[in-house]
């Protein structure tokens, strides 16, 4: 954290200031570890078992926050006859096929409550499309699945209609999900934490008592996470891990606790929230997918919930598309739904990168990205943008994406060749923040705006002014046209007052978002919100940013004038609320858990909840509410139930559906390792998606032929001094001084056994290709002893690429593409490799030698890919395989 | 105690007031406090931002993460990054555990630790406890500022601050104030000739704002303000660490009775000042000044007596 | 030998800086140091009636002092600001005391060697009222810049001591010794070289003088001043200290066995010392260089002087 969100960082040493302990889990000692209390190095790609572990800390110790844990999680709640869990299947969940490899989630479902069903619906028409090609119809079914995942939204699963959950208070039915969850993390030993993630157990117990010591009624603990963590193929589940950790110590929804996601670009949330995602809309709502979602009618009752928050999904999505096309949306018309783009499967960034080596894709737009440094695999990144008819690249620099076809390394290899690359290239200047108007949204849901402080220089222009330009000028040439097709761009409401340099007010964009009501004025809530044509709103939960007429996001009221909460510093959706499901801060009751740990209360006395912060609860509804039995609804939800977002209203510590790699987190390993999976007979998440093919072949792993060739593990992160993919910092003479060249972290340790020379360069080897870099041996690094073996992690910043100030050769060249299936992002962190010392081969000659390492180890692009695996026969699993 | 008696070249005396500025502002300075740095650079970053410092070399250094190597003409803030591996006894602040049971060998005690780069003196079996430090170094502003005092054209000045500034329009380039600071921070710029430092941001400083780096630090490592409060603040954060078992920290160049007269620019340090690159003890070399001058009067009196003796009745 | 120090350091970097002079300094040393001398030479010839040897000490302090000065400028970084060494008269610079010591001695040593030229000069030139006044001011010009030679030959001394370069400012006492003996060996080598033997008496003398100052002095130095001393007999500046020893110790064993007897040997023995203060000067020098860029030099010492004798404070 303090390497790469040093400014949030500051806090945190406030806390360690005030007496917080910093505890720091990584498999490199890192700049937060050098201030923090303590440093747990791990094993890479395994902190589900070590986090597992503290589960069952906790479940065997009885140290759960009991009352919280039995009001308000789904403890109680009795799971269904049909589930089987991981334990009793050799590391696979029930509801496998292995012919199309993933999960049916339905006998996942609680009780008597027919979750599957929902699910079931919605997959219906879809798979119709196939992908075709390598990927075939296995990649074209798991990431049609994989999409429903998206499609809950922020909202989890609708529990479905007449749903009766039942439950069991005592926590000791053998069905309830608390039973359930103990059996599972039973075997999560601090031995076998010490087996999977190499942390002894004497470092295990004192994460575990210091974690368990300072939460409770008087204590909170809170986690903070960001790629190290997601970037795995089970990174949604290593999120869950933590969730239920958090939900089980009553460390969610209370000040000083919960789990915070520290994001990634500037504004990264905020493209999240109005997404640049292909699967979803503005606040979360589904894209409408083009088999399911015949009219808006049925695209709201298979994606809302009948109790809950999204049963008003109806209101917000005719609200948003009454900002798209304004007047021409209309009751009669379904209010343009029929005008949304529709999705067909997975068009994420890989399998269209996959379908543009597929020669399926003529054109794209990049910006504010640069993925022939950044993404996974940049090979098979360029490899696709040099098959389009055109690019459009807009940046501050020349990135690699944008000449790739003049300087790339596949030029270099004599693998392309620059006359004979079709693709046309237009790259547009951008203005950066510095010279625009706009928000940035924040890791905290917080949008804070920023303002222009100079003109941006020559042909630099905005976002806003490009698309704005763009569709205006698209709508001239269409201007007339009577083919229905051209409708949906010739009736979008598309005027915005525009600057002297054409480019439209950024504030007006806001109050758009914001929304407006039936007389024009501009909301406060989105509570306001109708489905009836009669309001407007561009994203539902950024409702009431512009309320009162006010650019809230605007707001900078120091922290000395105001509560500790500083609820008049920015907005943060929804409705300037800044802690999540605040009602838990409170007992069933309504009072404090606590004095120290008070935050938001019932106040009988005025009959509604109060506090520093915004309640996230109906503000007048009685803690002691009990809904009738036909509720709806936010009704539907109890006065003691803080998680109004879920349908149920409970913190889900089992999640029935809405995943589809599996109900409960369990440990696999990464999809490359250099240990067989000391948990289970099955290796990795089976349920990855795992691209193969010819560009992007994958290392052996435990039990195939050549295991020992790529011995060590590698992961791969960011410096302080850095930026991504480089195109903000390479460029730049004072942060390419600081960090001047690519290079590799190694323990004296590996420096030893291969022969690197501190200062000197080495190679880098996967089934991919080979990179060089500097050698930084560092004792920052520490081998490791897991899985039986002595395990050496290598560490790559992934900054680089060939243009710049500051150059050097692209970690992601590395990199294969294995993806999580619910969010389709790539591991990033945990990998095998092999390394020597010395640069390089160059030109062809690389070829020859990655080739080399292949035939070596019988590589081929049908290697890798199995999804079930039964372990290696000596593989000493206590687990059962049946 | 070597004592020595205060006058004009050493002790503790008002920088301004001696420079003649009757009617001054409170002395100004900076406050690091090491304990507390991240290792983020924005101070570097912010430094060469404000005072347009050129870009100091692209060179790959592998000492830990600092690149930059040392203060110098084009580096005014410069942030240091010390690997110990090996350290006698356990010390506080981050510790690494490691899996692999031969580092748990008893602790080595290399003598000469850290003299040499990042991992190359630790082997696998010479640490179980290990910590990185992290400081950002600058001018200290020294209240006998010998960079200063051998100025031989009055380009270095003392400002109404307290603060030592070089006025780039008058330095001429003579090089004499690089060797004369004890603690190795003013340099002569290549190409360009003339000497640069650390301003405290002069410029800044007159218009009321926080000098640059100051203003970018997030984790106030930084701390800039009146020296006195600066001080007052420092003794008891050193004390607040003690209390906390932090038995090594202590302040380096706050004491006004030192061998620089107390630094306007002073550390919380959690080592021996070497460690960091900086001196353990630095006396101004001014201190000396009269003793020099004495020894080359008696030898130019020498040089004459022994010219006039050769000649001295003789043919 | 020294046992290898103990101590600790930021990856083996410098802890103060190195000046970035070039070898324009040493030999600006040099050259200065040959200029005081050899007017000092030159003042004595003249009162003492040696023409030659008058001749020569004060040609050679101008010509020493002009290229010595042009040195200073060139090395500076803005040599077109040269002249605001003139600013100020700071008693805390050498550097600036240099200057004006400098600035008083130039005009004297000048109007001396240019009277000297009067003889080859146009006849113009020398029955002219300037040629006049050269001719009347020429020995109190002389006499006022011997006066001051001496300054100009030890300030130089103080110039390298007033630094945080420990070789240097550990011998802030014995260097100036150091550098009066060497300038009066390298002007007693000047007036061997120059001087015929008849005149050279005092230039012998003036280098045994000379040699017995640098050399004792420089004995000293590397004995007595503990871990400092050891910057002036290890490596580089070690070889050229011992080749400055064995040519100046040369050069004053001919000066004083043959010279008298033989134009030739005086030559020899001029040169032998000339060259013994330039290996000298330059010596000096590269030992501070080399003391500034190893961290031990400055480290060790304040380490071991806080052990032993605590921090250092004044007592105000
Ligand atoms: N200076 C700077 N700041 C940035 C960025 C930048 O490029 N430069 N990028 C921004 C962006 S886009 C993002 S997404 C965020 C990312 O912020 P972070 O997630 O903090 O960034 P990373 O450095 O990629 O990864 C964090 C750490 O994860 C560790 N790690 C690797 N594998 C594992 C594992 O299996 N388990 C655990 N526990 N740790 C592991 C790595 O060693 C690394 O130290 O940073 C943002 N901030
Ligand atoms: N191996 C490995 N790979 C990774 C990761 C990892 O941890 N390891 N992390 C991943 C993560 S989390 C991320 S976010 C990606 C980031 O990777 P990318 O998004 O591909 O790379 P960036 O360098 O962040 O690209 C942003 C570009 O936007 C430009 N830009 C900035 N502001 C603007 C603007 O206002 N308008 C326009 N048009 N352009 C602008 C910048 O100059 C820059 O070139 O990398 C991913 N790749
Ligand atoms: S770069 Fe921006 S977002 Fe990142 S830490 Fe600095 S201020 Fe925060
Ligand atoms: S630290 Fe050095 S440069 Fe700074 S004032 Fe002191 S002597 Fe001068
Ligand atoms: S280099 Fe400039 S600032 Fe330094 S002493 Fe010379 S004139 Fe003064
Ligand atoms: S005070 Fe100003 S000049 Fe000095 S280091 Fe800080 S930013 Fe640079
Ligand atoms: S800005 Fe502050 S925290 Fe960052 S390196 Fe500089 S002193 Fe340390
Ligand atoms: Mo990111």
């Amino acid at each position: 954290m303090a390497e790469c969100h040093p400014v949030g960082f500051q806090w945190v040493m406030e806390a360690k200031a005030r007496g917080a302990k910093i505890i720091h889990v990584d498999p490199r000692f890192t700049r937060t570890s050098a201030v923090s209390d303590l440093h747990v190095p791990l094993r890479a790609g395994s902190d589900i078992a070590f986090v597992g572990g503290l589960i069952n800390y906790v479940l065997s110790a009885g140290k759960e926050f009991r009352e919280y844990v039995t009001a308000y999680t789904n403890a109680s709640t009795i799971v269904g006859a049909d589930y089987v869990d991981s334990e009793d299947l050799g590391g696979l969940f029930s509801g496998w096929d292995d012919e199309t490899h993933v999960y049916d989630p339905s006998s996942w479902a609680y009780e008597g409550v027919n979750v599957g069903a929902s699910a079931g619906k919605r997959e219906e028409g879809a798979g119709a499309e196939s992908a075709g090609g390598e990927s075939g119809a296995q990649g074209a079914e798991r990431s049609k699945d994989a999409e429903q995942s998206h499609q809950f939204g922020s909202g989890g699963a609708s529990l479905g209609e007449g749903a009766k959950i039942q439950t069991d208070p005592t926590l000791t039915h053998p069905r309830c999900v608390f039973q359930v969850l103990k059996r599972h993390f039973a075997r999560y030993t601090p031995e076998m934490v010490q087996e999977v993630c190499g942390v002894p157990p004497e470092l295990f117990g004192q994460v575990a008592e210091a974690l368990t010591d300072n939460s409770g009624r008087e204590r909170t603990s809170a986690f903070c996470y960001a790629v190290g963590w997601t970037h795995h193929s089970t990174g949604v589940q290593y999120i869950r891990t933590a969730a239920i950790l958090q939900l089980l110590l009553g460390n969610i929804g209370r000040p000083g606790g919960g789990i915070m996601a520290l994001r990634g670009h500037a504004s990264i949330q905020g493209s999240t929230d109005i997404p640049t995602l292909y699967n979803i809309l503005p606040g979360y709502l589904p894209m409408p997918h083009a088999h399911q979602h015949e009219s808006l009618d049925s695209y709201v009752e298979r994606n809302g919930s009948a109790t809950g928050y999204w049963a008003y999904m109806r209101a917000y999505a005719v609200s948003l598309l009454k900002a798209y096309w304004g007047d021409a949306a209309t009751a009669e018309n379904d209010f343009c739904f029929d005008y949304l783009p529709r999705v067909t499967g997975d068009h994420s960034t890989y399998a269209t990168v996959r379908d543009q080596i597929e020669g399926k894709v003529p054109g794209y737009f990049i910006l504010g990205q640069n993925p022939a440094v950044g993404s996974a695999n940049a090979k098979m990144q360029r490899l696709g943008l040099a098959n389009l008819d055109w690019l459009v690249v807009r940046d501050f620099v020349v990135i690699e994406s944008a000449s790739f076809w003049l300087n790339g390394p596949e030029i270099e290899t004599g693998e392309l060749e620059t006359t004979k690359i079709p693709t046309e290239v237009f790259f547009m200047p951008a203005a950066a923040h510095t010279e625009k108007d706009g928000t940035f949204t924040q890791t905290q849901r917080m949008l804070q705006w920023h303002h222009q402080a100079v003109e941006p220089p020559g042909d630099c222009r905005s976002e806003l002014w490009f698309y704005y330009q763009l569709g205006r000028k698209l709508r001239e040439k269409l201007a007339g046209s009577t083919d229905e097709r051209d409708r949906p761009l010739l009736d979008l409401a598309w005027d915005y007052p525009t600057d002297d340099h054409g480019d439209p007010d950024a504030e007006a964009v806001l109050q758009e978002i914001n929304g407006r009501g039936p007389g024009g004025d501009l909301l406060s809530a989105y509570t306001q919100l109708t489905g009836d044509g009669s309001t407007s709103c561009g994203c539902w939960i950024y409702c009431g940013v512009y309320a009162d007429g006010v650019n809230q996001a605007a707001r900078r009221t120091p922290g000395r004038e105001q509560n500790y909460v500083a609820p008049e510093w920015g907005w943060a959706w929804p409705a300037n609320r800044r802690i999540l499901y605040n009602r838990a801060s409170a007992d069933p009751e309504g009072r404090p858990w606590s004095e120290r740990k008070a935050y938001v209360q019932w106040d009988e006395a005025q009959g509604r909840w109060v506090g520093p912060d915004v309640p996230d609860f109906e503000p007048t509804k009685r803690p002691d509410y009990v809904p009738p039995e036909d509720a709806t609804a936010e009704h539907a939800i109890g006065g003691s139930d803080p998680f109004i977002m879920q349908a149920d209203g409970k913190g889900w510590l089992f999640v029935p559906s809405g995943l589809v790699d599996g109900p409960l987190p369990t440990h696999y390993e990464p999809h490359e390792s250099p240990v067989s999976n000391p948990m289970y007979a099955q290796q990795s998440n089976p349920a990855r998606e795992n691209y193969g093919g010819a560009y992007n072949m994958l290392n052996p792993v435990p039990g195939d032929p050549g295991e020992d060739l790529f011995p060590y593990v590698y992961t791969t992160y960011r410096l302080t001094e850095h930026h991504t993919a480089g195109g903000m910092s390479r460029f730049v003479p004072y942060l390419s001084e600081l960090q001047p060249a690519f290079f590799c972290e190694v323990s004296p340790e590996l420096a030893a056994e291969r022969g690197l020379e501190a200062g000197g360069w080495a190679t880098i080897i996967t089934a991919r290709t080979a990179i060089e870099a500097r050698v930084l041996v560092t004792d920052r690094m520490v081998p490791l002893r897991a899985g039986g073996k002595v395990i050496h992690q290598i560490g790559l910043p992934y900054h680089w690429g060939p243009n710049g100030i500051s150059t050097g050769d692209a970690a992601n060249e590395l990199l294969s593409v294995a993806l999580d299936p619910n969010v389709h992002i790539q591991d990033t962190k945990a990998l095998t490799c092999d390394i020597q010392p010395g640069r390089r081969p160059r030109g062809p000659a690389l070829l020859r030698y990655v080739e080399n390492y292949r035939w070596r180890g019988g590589i081929t692009a049908e290697t890798g890919k199995q999804a079930r695996t039964t372990g290696p026969a000596s593989a000493s699993t206590q687990g059962s395989t049946s | 105690m070597t004592q020595t008696t205060a006058n004009h070249l050493f002790g503790p005396l008002d920088p301004a007031a001696e420079a003649g500025y009757p009617d001054h502002p409170p002395r100004l300075g900076f406050f690091t406090d090491t304990t507390v740095c991240i290792g983020c650079k924005a101070c570097e970053v912010a430094c060469k931002e404000w005072n347009n410092v050129p870009e100091d070399g692209i060179d790959f250094l592998g000492l830990s993460y600092d690149n930059t190597g040392s203060l110098g003409a084009s580096t005014w803030r410069h942030v240091a990054f010390i690997e110990q591996a090996s350290i006698e006894q356990p010390k506080p602040l981050g510790a690494q555990e490691p899996g692999v049971t031969g580092r748990h060998a008893p602790v080595v005690d290399l003598g000469m630790p850290s003299t040499a780069p990042p991992g190359t003196t630790a082997g696998a079996d010479g640490r179980t406890e290990f910590r990185w430090l992290m400081s950002s170094d600058v001018c200290k502003h020294c209240t006998h500022a010998a960079c200063l005092d051998v100025c031989p054209t009055g380009a270095l000045f003392r400002t109404e601050f307290g603060t030592v500034v070089v006025q780039q329009d008058v330095c001429n380039g003579c090089g004499y104030c690089v060797p004369a600071c004890p603690y190795g921070v003013i340099d002569q710029r290549k190409g360009d000739g003339r000497a640069w430092k650390c301003t405290l941001c002069y410029d800044r400083l007159q218009g009321g704002l926080t000098p640059a780096c100051a203003k970018a630090c997030p984790t106030e490592s930084i701390q800039f303000g009146v020296l006195d409060e600066l001080r007052e603040r420092a003794a008891a954060r050193v004390e607040q660490l003690h209390a906390a078992g932090i038995s090594d920290a202590r302040l380096y160049g706050a004491d006004p009775t030192d061998g620089v007269g107390g630094a306007g620019a002073f550390f919380l340090l959690l080592d021996e000042p070497e460690v960091y690159g900086l001196p353990p003890d630095p006396v101004v070399t001014t201190r000396d000044l009269p003793s020099m001058w004495l020894h080359a009067g008696a030898a130019a009196l020498t040089l004459l007596a022994g010219v006039v003796s050769t000649f001295w009745g003789r043919r | 030998m020294v046992p290898e120090a103990e101590f600790t350091s930021y990856y083996g970097r410098p802890v103060v800086k190195a000046p970035r002079w070039s070898w324009d300094i040493p030999a600006y040393l040099f050259l200065g140091g040959l200029s005081g001398g050899s007017a000092m030479l030159g003042a004595g010839g003249d009162l003492s009636g040696r023409p030659a040897l008058r001749r020569a000490g004060r040609l050679g302090g101008l010509a020493a002092i002009t290229a010595s000065v042009g040195l200073l400028v060139h090395d500076v970084g803005r040599p077109e600001r040269f002249l605001n060494m003139l600013r100020v008269a700071k008693p805390t610079s050498p550097m600036s005391m240099g200057t004006w010591i400098i600035s008083a001695y130039a005009p004297g040593i000048g109007v001396a060697a240019v009277s000297e030229l009067l003889p080859v000069l146009p006849r113009a030139i020398r029955d002219s009222p300037l040629g006049a006044v050269l001719r009347v001011s020429a020995r109190p010009a002389g006499l006022a810049a011997a006066a001051i030679a001496p300054a100009v030959a030890s300030y130089t001394a103080v110039l390298l001591a007033d630094t945080a370069v420990p070789a240097w400012h550990e011998a802030h006492r014995e260097l100036p010794f150091v550098f009066i003996g060497s300038s009066a060996a390298s002007a007693a080598g000047l007036g061997l070289v120059f001087a015929p033997v008849g005149e050279a008496g005092p230039a012998r003398r003036l280098a045994t003088f000379g040699a017995i100052m640098e050399l004792g002095t420089s004995r000293r130095i590397e004995n007595q001043l503990g871990l400092a001393g050891e910057a002036f007999t290890t490596g580089k500046p070690a070889r050229l200290l011992a080749t400055a020893s064995n040519l100046t110790a040369g050069g004053v064993l001919l000066a004083t066995l043959l010279a008298r007897r033989s134009r030739l040997a005086a030559v020899v023995a001029g040169v032998a010392l000339l060259a013994g203060g330039v290996f000298e000067r330059f010596g000096l020098y590269h030992a501070g260089i080399e003391s500034a860029n190893d961290p031990k030099y400055t480290v060790v010492p304040q380490r071991r002087r806080l052990e032993q004798e605590g921090p250092v404070r004044a007592d105000s």
